[in-house]
């Protein structure tokens, strides 16, 4: 990405859903969503238990131990971060 | 029959009544009278089996949605149907208290609609004084921290004035600007001699959003919606006839887009007489134009069929009086001539050249 963006994450982050965005359970397709002004997202995997974690309340630390001990085994102290750091050019999360 | 897809969206029509009366309005010449729309009973139900159906968002649009009293009640149906809710208007009706109360009964954002960047011009294009009531609008929506989409219907009156435009829906504090090239349906197709720009316009226009695009590196969002007369491609109509979404008109007339309604044989279903499931499951109007089979050469062994479904079959009618036959904007089409003819201005009044001086609009009204 050019020019001005979001910049690095900052220290000590708890991110939180911006509120543009909401994240539903869909019931008719079974899926989870992330509905936004002009379009929905259809989550794939754990993102929307990732996401489910990011309430503004919890810094990264602690909701990538909650996710570690809900999926033991899982590469969670990589990929939580980085997906999380993608969301947050998105500009889904904050 | 294969089941149909759920649909993802609705564009509730609340109402035809608007303060504005833009040209370039997409709402058909014939508009709804108010005594004919839908209860806050009839709405409350029909946001109801929208969600039921799979729906998860709606634009809640019109005419101008504020017009209706019961606004808030709508929105509230809605989200209590799981159902994500923008509201689109002109800014007009929009204050404080109102905004306050839609938020609290859940809506989630906004897009308003902007005319051009000179209060002046604005004014003059929607035929009525709302510029400042626009620009109160926007700071209301930013003070609620709601997101805020202007969008800003592009013709030969503002295409030059592009970069201001632009300016000034930072300088309002939007999230995503939309550029959207008159799609020539309902009264813009009335007033196409005047909106229809040049293709110098047109050039000039693509290299500022490309220089705003480049400054701005994707922090709002700047969206260009085709001009389809000029580029020689169909535009894939709404993802599909039946595929994503659904339009309810004012009166309950369900319709796969809401130029749709301009089309004379089409018998739409009504949710006075019908489910929406039914509608869009098993209504001639909604099975009429869905998947491959009711194309024709050359769309039918064409290799974009699948990406743009032969585009627009509103169009198609408009322009050819077939719905059925591919869309004139697309350069492969046997009538694209018609197209031709008035984009290198053979076929319009006053050529091609600079742009003709501006008005001498059809003002969109009801009984027009
Ligand atoms: S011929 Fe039909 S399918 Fe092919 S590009 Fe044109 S409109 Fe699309
Ligand atoms: S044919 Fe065109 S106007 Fe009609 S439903 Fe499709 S996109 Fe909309």
């Amino acid at each position: 990405m050019t020019g001005p963006g979001p910049g690095p994450a900052p220290a000590g982050w708890r991110p939180a859903l911006s509120p543009a965005v909401s994240l539903r359970h869909d019931r008719v397709r079974d899926a989870d969503l992330l509905v936004l002004p002009e379009r929905v997202v259809v989550l794939r995997g754990s993102a929307a238990k990732i996401l489910g974690l990011c309430d503004g309340d919890r810094d990264l630390d602690t909701i990538v131990a909650e996710l570690r001990s809900r999926f033991p085994g899982a590469p969670v102290a990589e990929d939580v971060p980085a997906f999380l750091d993608r969301m947050r050019t998105q500009g889904w999360v904050r | 029959m294969t089941a149909a897809p759920r649909p993802w969206a609705l564009l509730a029509e609340l109402t035809h009544g608007c303060p504005l009366h833009c040209p370039y309005c997409s709402n058909p010449l014939e508009l709804v009278r108010r005594a004919r729309e839908l209860s806050t009973a009839e709405w409350t139900e029909v946001m109801r089996q929208a969600g039921e159906l799979g729906v998860v968002h709606t634009h809640l649009s019109g005419g101008e949605p504020l017009l209706r009293g019961d606004l808030a009640e709508i929105v509230t149906a809605a989200e209590s149907a799981g159902i994500y809710t923008q509201l689109v208007t002109s800014g007009v009706g929009l204050d404080g208290a109102r905004l306050t109360t839609l938020t609290a009964a859940g809506l989630r954002s906004v897009q308003l609609s902007l005319q051009h960047a000179d209060p002046a011009a604005s004014d003059r294009i929607a035929g009525h004084r709302s510029y400042a009531a626009k620009e109160r609008a926007a700071a209301l929506v930013r003070a609620a921290g709601l997101p805020l989409g202007i969008n800003v219907v592009l013709h030969r009156d503002n295409l030059d004035a592009l970069d201001a435009v632009i300016q000034r829906g930072l300088d309002w504090g939007a999230d995503r600007i939309e550029l959207a090239n008159t799609q020539f349906y309902g009264w813009a197709l009335r007033n196409r001699d005047v909106l229809l720009p040049t293709r110098d316009q047109l050039d000039r226009a693509r290299d500022t959003v490309q220089r705003w695009r480049d400054r701005l590196g994707g922090a709002t969002d700047l969206v260009w919606v085709v001009p389809d007369y000029f580029d020689g491609v169909a535009k894939p109509c709404m993802g599909g006839w039946g595929a994503v979404s659904l339009t309810v008109a004012p009166d309950g007339t369900v319709l796969p887009c809401p130029a749709a309604a301009s089309l004379p044989d089409l018998d739409p279903p009504n949710v006075r007489d019908h489910s929406l499931e039914w509608a869009w499951d098993h209504s001639g109007a909604f099975n009429r134009y869905r998947g491959e089979e009711w194309m024709r050469e050359p769309c039918r062994t064409c290799s974009r069929r699948a990406a743009d479904f032969g585009g627009c079959r509103c169009q198609a009618y408009a322009l050819t009086g077939d719905a059925a036959r591919t869309d004139p904007a697309c350069a492969l089409s046997p009538d694209h001539g018609v197209i031709r003819a008035l984009t290198t201005g053979t076929g319009r009044p006053g050529g091609a050249g600079d742009p003709a001086p501006t008005g001498g609009y059809a003002y969109r009204k009801p009984g027009g």
